[in-house]
Parts: C-alpha cells; sequence; structure tokens
C-alpha cells in the first residue's frame, strides 16, 4: 500500500475536479487560502477557470454567473467570508443556482484568530441568509472526507440546485495528513438535470415527478431568465401568492423531503452502552479515540458522527441514541448542535461539552465527560 | 435583425423617463450588430435599470444591488462567445464600486451601461455616488456633504480600455451602445438621463441642461489608447493553455522498518523562519516511507516571519486519531519563541522520552533525556535547525532512520537542492 500526504483543503480541490467542477473564484483568507491555491494549480491547466474576486462578494457572485453558465462552481473561504456571502447565498437558495460552498472554520467571533481552528459557523450556515429557507451542511472528519464529500456536495448540489456547505475547519483543512488515495470513496458524478424534452422552456417550471426545475444553460440555444426576485415558473416577478407561497414551500420540501438519502454519518452502536457521544468535524476524530479505549476497557460507549449537519437526520440521531441513557454532544463552540439534538430528543438526558479558545478538545477531556456523568 | 425587445413585456417605466430611450436605443444597437436573443445576455441589478433584463428577449440574469458586474464575470467567462450587456444604474454604480474599479482592471470583455439619473429612484430618490451636492433629494441634507464621482475619469484611472458619456436623448445613443457593445474588452458607457418620477421633481434637468452640461465636460473618447491591452478571458485562456498539468499527489511505497513499530509523537518548537513545517512534512514523508501513518499538525502566529512556529507530528502504525500532542516522545527545542508557547509539555515527559536541544534555547526541566546540539558550532544557519535536528533524531535511531530521513528528502526535493539537503543531514553526524 502506498500513501500519500496531504491537507484537507488540497483533497476538496482533488475532490471538486474529481466532481467535475470547472470553476472556482476564491478571495485569499486563512485557514482556506490554500484551498484556493489548490485550485489555482489544478484548474487552470485542466482547462478550466480559477478567479481571485475583489472580495468575497464578487468571488460568490462569479461562481453564479459561472453556474449559470452551465458550469460546476466552488468558492471557498472562512466565517468571516461567508458573512459575506451571505445576500449571494440567499440568491443561490431562492433561484436554484447550484454551488458548492467551502467554509475553513476558524475562531470566531468577527475576524476571530484565523489560524486557529473552531466549528463556530455550524448554525450560521443554516440561518446565515435571508428567508430562511433550508441549505445543505456536510462536515468532513479527516482528508479521506474531504475528497469523498466534496464529490457528494457537487452531486447534491447539481441535484437539488442548492447552495452545499462543506464545514470544514483549520485543523481539518490544513492539518496533513497520510491517505491510501486508492481506497478513497469515488461517488458516482451527478449532474444537473436538463427539463423534459418537448416542452416549452420555462426556467422555473418543475416537471412532473420531479421536485426541481429542469436546468438549461444561459448561453445554449434556447433563451433562459434568471432572477433574485420573487418569481413564478417563466422566470418573470410574480404576485400571485399561490404561486410564491406553493414556490416557498417547494424551495423547502425539495431539500427536507430528500434529506434521508444524504444523511452521511458513521454510527458505533455498543449494545451494552449508557452513553452515546454525538460529535462532527475534527472532534470525530478524539471522539473515535475514546470510543475505541472504552471498548478495550469494556466499559463501551456508543458513538454517532454526523457527516451530514444540515438537514439534521433526525430518524439516525434518534435511532443511535434509542438505548441509552444520556447523551454527551461535544463540539468545538459553545453547544451549537447540541440544541438540535436536544430539539431531537426531548426526552432523554443530552449534556454538551466543548471549548472555544483554538485548542482541539482531547480524547482525555471526552473521558472525563464520560466518566463524570 | 428582429427587435430584441420582448413582446409580452413592453417598457413600463414612468412617463417621460429617461430609460425608455435607452431601452429604445440598446434595442437598436442589436440590431445594428445583427445579434439575435441567445448571442445577448442582460445582466442587471435592483432598481429601475434592474427591469432592462425583463424588457429584452435574451439571456438574462437579474441579481442583487451593485453586483450585476459579478455575475457577469461569471457568466463571461464561462460563455466567452456570449454577448453580455450589463446595466447598472448611479446607485448600484456606489454600491458596487469595488466590482466597477475590479472590471476596469481586468478588462474582461463586458460592456457596461450606467443609467445615470442622479438618484435612487425606485426608492425615494435618495441621493447616490452621481448626486450633485447642490440637488434636492430625498436624503434630506446629506448630499450636500459628499462630492459626487465621475464613473468616467474613475473607469479611466482604473484601467478601463474604452469610456464614453452620452446623454439618452443624443440622435446616436444606438450607435454610442452598438460601438461599446462591439469592442472586445470592458467598455463603459456612462449614459446621463432624467429621472421623471423622482428626481427631476426637485431639481431641474432637461435633454437641453444635459446636452449643456456634457458639452462643458472633458470629452470621452471611447477607445482609450493608454489603457488598451489584451481582452482578460483571452488573455486567461493564452496564459491558462501555456501551464502544465498539476502532478497527481505522489504515492510513496513503504520500503523500510521504523526504529520501532509503535505511536510516536514528535513536537518541534521552533521560531519562524526555520522550516518547522517543512521538517515536520520531511519527518512525515520519512514515516511513510516506513509504512507508517503520519499527521501533521501546525501552529503559527499570522504574522509568517515572527513569532513561534510549532508542527505536531505523529507516526504510527496505527490509523491516526485526535491530531494533537499532550504527551510527546521526542521534543525537538529549537526557538525561545516555541519553547515559551509549549512549555507545559516539558513536565509530561517521561524518561523515556528525548528533547533534541538546540544550544542557546532554554528548556523547562524534565525527566527526559536531552541531547543537547550546538548547531551555530557546526555552522548550521538557524533556517537549517530543524532539518538538521531530524538528523539528530534519525542518527540517535529515534522515530525515524537515516535510511528514512534520506528518501523522504528524495520525494521532497531534487536536483541541487537535493544534494544540499542531503549533505547538511550527513554532515550532522552526530
Amino acid at each position: 500500500m502506498a500513501l500519500s500526504f496531504m491537507e484537507g483543503n488540497e483533497a476538496v480541490a482533488r475532490g471538486a475536479i474529481a466532481a467535475g467542477c470547472r470553476f472556482f473564484a476564491g478571495y485569499p483568507i486563512t485557514p482556506a487560502s490554500t484551498l484556493f491555491s489548490a485550485m489555482l494549480e489544478l484548474l487552470p491547466p485542466a482547462g478550466g477557470i480559477c478567479l481571485q474576486g475583489e472580495d468575497e462578494i464578487a468571488s460568490i457572485g462569479q461562481c453564479l454567473g459561472a453556474a449559470m453558465g452551465g458550469m460546476k462552481v466552488m468558492t471557498a473561504t472562512s466565517g468571516p467570508g461567508i458573512s459575506l456571502y451571505s445576500e449571494q447565498i440567499s440568491f443561490a437558495v431562492g433561484s436554484e443556482i447550484p454551488i458548492v460552498i467551502v467554509d475553513v472554520q476558524r475562531l470566531g467571533p468577527s475576524t476571530g484568530s484565523a489560524t486557529r481552528g473552531a466549528d463556530g459557523d455550524i448554525q450560521f450556515l443554516r440561518w446565515g441568509s435571508s428567508g430562511g429557507l433550508p441549505v445543505i451542511v456536510l462536515a468532513p472528519v479527516n482528508v479521506a472526507d474531504c475528497f469523498s464529500l466534496t464529490i457528494h456536495a457537487f452531486n447534491l448540489a447539481e441535484q437539488y440546485r442548492c447552495p452545499v456547505f462543506l464545514a470544514s475547519n483549520k485543523e481539518i483543512g490544513m492539518t496533513r495528513e497520510s491517505v491510501d488515495l486508492s481506497a478513497l470513496e469515488t461517488p458516482e458524478i451527478i449532474g444537473r438535470a436538463a427539463p423534459p424534452p418537448d416542452e416549452p422552456f420555462r426556467p422555473f417550471h418543475v416537471a412532473e415527478g420531479r421536485t426541481v426545475p429542469g436546468f438549461l444553460p444561459m448561453g445554449g440555444d434556447v433563451i433562459v431568465r434568471q432572477t433574485s426576485s420573487t418569481h413564478g415558473p417563466d422566470g418573470y416577478i410574480t404576485t400571485n401568492k399561490e404561486e410564491i407561497a406553493g414556490n416557498i414551500k417547494r424551495l423547502e420540501q425539495k431539500v427536507l423531503s430528500a434529506a434521508d438519502q444524504f444523511a452521511f454519518y458513521e454510527s458505533r452502536i455498543e449494545k451494552d452502552a449508557d452513553s452515546l457521544i454525538i460529535a462532527y468535524g475534527v472532534t470525530a476524530r478524539a471522539a473515535e479515540v475514546v470510543y475505541d479505549e472504552l471498548k478495550r476497557a469494556a466499559k463501551p460507549v456508543s458513538l454517532l458522527v454526523l457527516k451530514t449537519l444540515w438537514p439534521v437526520p433526525e430518524a439516525v440521531v434518534r435511532s443511535a441514541a434509542e438505548k441509552v441513557k444520556r447523551v454527551v454532544v461535544v463540539e468545538m463552540n459553545l453547544g451549537l448542535y447540541a440544541r438540535e439534538i436536544r430539539r431531537i430528543l426531548p426526552d432523554r438526558r443530552v449534556d454538551f461539552f466543548g471549548r472555544m479558545d483554538g485548542d482541539l478538545i482531547s480524547p482525555r477531556k471526552i473521558r472525563e465527560v464520560i466518566a463524570h456523568g | 435583425m428582429d427587435s430584441l425587445l420582448n413582446k409580452s413585456r413592453p417598457p413600463a417605466y414612468c412617463p417621460g423617463c429617461a430609460y425608455d430611450r435607452v431601452t429604445v436605443g440598446l434595442d437598436q444597437a442589436f440590431q445594428h450588430l445583427k445579434l439575435s436573443g441567445n448571442q445577448v445576455a442582460m445582466v442587471s441589478d435592483i432598481g429601475c435599470s434592474g427591469l432592462f433584463d425583463t424588457f429584452f428577449h435574451t439571456h438574462a440574469l437579474h441579481g442583487l444591488h451593485g453586483r450585476a458586474l459579478t455575475y457577469a464575470t461569471g457568466l463571461k467567462m464561462a460563455r466567452p462567445e456570449l454577448k453580455v450587456v450589463v446595466t447598472m444604474g448611479d446607485g448600484g454604480l456606489g454600491i458596487g464600486g469595488a466590482h466597477f474599479l475590479s472590471a476596469c482592471r481586468r478588462n474582461l470583455d463586458l460592456t457596461l451601461l450606467i443609467l445615470n439619473n442622479f438618484n435612487f429612484g425606485m426608492t425615494g430618490g435618495q441621493f447616490s455616488s452621481t448626486t450633485p451636492s447642490g440637488a434636492r433629494v430625498g436624503s434630506g441634507f446629506l448630499n450636500q456633504l459628499e462630492k459626487p464621482i465621475d464613473p468616467c475619469t474613475v473607469a479611466l484611472s482604473a484601467g478601463a480600455p474604452y469610456v464614453r458619456r452620452c446623454s439618452s436623448y443624443g440622435r446616436d445613443l444606438a450607435e454610442e451602445i452598438a460601438a461599446a457593445i462591439a469592442y472586445e474588452g470592458f467598455s463603459v458607457v456612462d449614459i446621463w438621463g432624467a429621472c421623471t418620477g423622482r428626481y427631476t421633481r426637485k431639481n431641474r434637468l432637461t435633454p437641453a441642461t444635459i446636452e449643456e452640461n456634457l458639452a462643458g465636460l472633458p470629452p470621452m473618447p471611447g477607445k482609450v489608447n493608454e489603457n488598451a491591452r489584451k481582452e482578460f478571458g483571452r488573455h486567461y485562456r493564452e496564459l491558462a493553455a501555456a501551464l502544465k498539468p498539476a502532478a497527481p499527489p505522489e504515492a510513496i511505497e513503504a520500503q523500510f522498518e521504523p526504529p520501532a513499530p509503535a505511536r510516536r509523537e514528535v513536537v518541534i518548537l521552533g521560531g519562524a523562519g526555520q522550516r518547522v513545517v517543512t521538517a515536520g512534512e520531511i519527518l512525515c514523508l520519512a514515516g511513510l516511507t516506513a509504512g507508517l501513518n503520519a499527521t501533521q499538525k501546525n501552529e503559527y502566529n499570522i504574522t509568517v516571519l515572527r513569532g513561534p512556529s510549532i508542527s505536531e507530528l505523529i507516526l504510527s502504525p496505527e490509523s491516526i486519531g485526535f491530531t494533537g500532542i499532550e504527551e510527546p516522545d521526542v521534543i525537538l527545542a529549537l526557538g525561545p519563541e516555541g519553547v515559551a508557547r509549549r512549555g507545559y509539555l516539558f513536565d509530561r515527559l517521561n524518561k523515556e522520552s528525548c528533547v533534541i536541544q538546540a544550544a542557546g534555547v532554554d528548556i523547562p526541566g524534565s525527566r527526559a533525556t536531552v541531547h543537547p546540539i550546538d548547531f551555530k558550532a557546526r555552522k548550521i544557519k538557524a533556517q537549517d535547525w530543524a532539518l538538521a535536528g531530524l538528523a539528530v533524531l534519525a542518527g540517535l535511531n529515534q522515530v525515524i532512520t537515516m535510511d528514512m530521513l534520506h528518501a523522504a528528502l528524495a520525494h521532497r526535493f531534487k536536483g541541487p537542492l537535493l544534494a544540499q539537503v542531503l549533505e547538511l543531514v550527513d554532515s550532522v553526524n552526530i
């Protein structure tokens, strides 16, 4: 077995290329800058386009323009950049523009600490754009995930025509690790669906049996309209309340009703366990160490590592927590995702442990939390 | 050619609005250029200029206020064959000022029509980036405090290769617009007109006064010779085509036995400029040559050339979960900044642990075996201490062997640089 050595950001870039990404625009920001560098190395020689926008708003705007031209697109930033993306994210949500957005999180709030990790954007990614409609958020644990979840992210963005976030972290994006590239999961590549033939094209018309409008690229033979305004199936502004309400509901349901199909997770359920640890991102790595140690010590705990954070994989959480007395959510923030778990498991004791000082949560800390339950 | 006006959506501006004129002029320009609807993309944003895309039967992308140029840039790069025409008001121009400057600097083949009517019409006639300080507008006295910008002189100084200024009421409006669209590069046309719904209620602005005002300004040349240069998209494709494809990631075969088949944790504590991160990578590559898994977690201040530089490295025959190091097996103490930040680690060392201590770097007491080494006396420069420290480690047969180190260097460096680093590590010879 031959091993390669790479950081998470590079693995995301390579995953993007494998997924068919043809356009990247970004703006330098630690700890996402190396993702931009990697795309700059990979994309232009492969015939793709890699731009440095004048700011974050421009970078994501350029991506949206290229996406409407038919390209698979990605941008990457950190928390401060996500703030600036916000209005464009809501454009992509409401106007169904496929885009993958990588948030290599750093310690916030605000400009915070550029070179320290955190998972403080986990609710922000879900709720940080106007209108409150759902988005998809995936969270990689390691370099292998950075590669394969990026491909999934593209597939989901294309399939559901919505922004898909990869919630990375300085501690994943800029940490290098050995990886067996030949063993990586490479999901089948999915592109956006064209409208059914033999019908006049209406850019937001949803064909029978579908939940998402068929896509035609701007610049093709058929004229395409795109608008950030509240629109009807023809892409023109509408004031028809039924049409508006129906469309908004569809934008919600196209993601929520399909959520089970992209609930990525790893669960290790021990039948004698009293406690279930729920973790995601880099913290899951420490939780896995604790799981292994306690299993060896014959004091097993169960472990649920969530790789889809939004929509919350509620059935997965309920099922994993079914037999335990106590759930412990461990995350690099002040309990942002614990609130979702508490919402899903109102009858269960849900404890939280977190930290927000730039340090990783260690296995030792998690063991203490489990032991002092 | 046929008109590209949208038959199902006739223009619906306020009576007397200058935008009506521009709509007609733009349609005539499309006809002059013999463009069909699917060859054109209209990109607009918010405000009355944002109604434009609706009135044409072309591709249309209508987005957020001030951001039209951002979408246009992505779309044009994705579809170079499209004629992309951007309409922005003077409001969007102010909001998207950075995009305007960048579009001028970039010189991508877009045409920007600034529909300049000196106020935010749709929202109540508030002042915009071009409202005269003496105008009476919906922002009370605030416009008296600010100087309006001249988009044309801004465009000139920002590098736009095509800049024109004209009146919505001019007879040659269609020709003006057609010439700008035909130009291969970023073309800006600042088109002055009256907003009858808001601005001209309290301010005198007529076709005649616009003509007068324009006549009093230095004319804009259209093609700007000093800014003439390659079009961005063409230039991009030219430069990108000359690039070599990126190399696939290297895969390293296991060929050595490590000193011990166990997990080893190494922390390099140094300072900026000591190439700590590179040395960390080399240690991990050395691990890979013995079939070990490896992780490298770095810490440094954002001021890259000052402050501590720390690399936490784990080599293990098992898969590695947690990437932090709480109780290292080995510390390379190479710089006071790094030692200061992780001083607490020394207390956690045991008698099996080892510390490689560069002369001149004070370290806290510990139970570990300390191997002092005077790099300066060996004439090794500070930037090579971290790599030399790996040679000491290999010389002690700790964590890595000299064979592993050599193989790692051969993976990381080529040519004369490889010869230099091999010479360096061999010279350490403890």
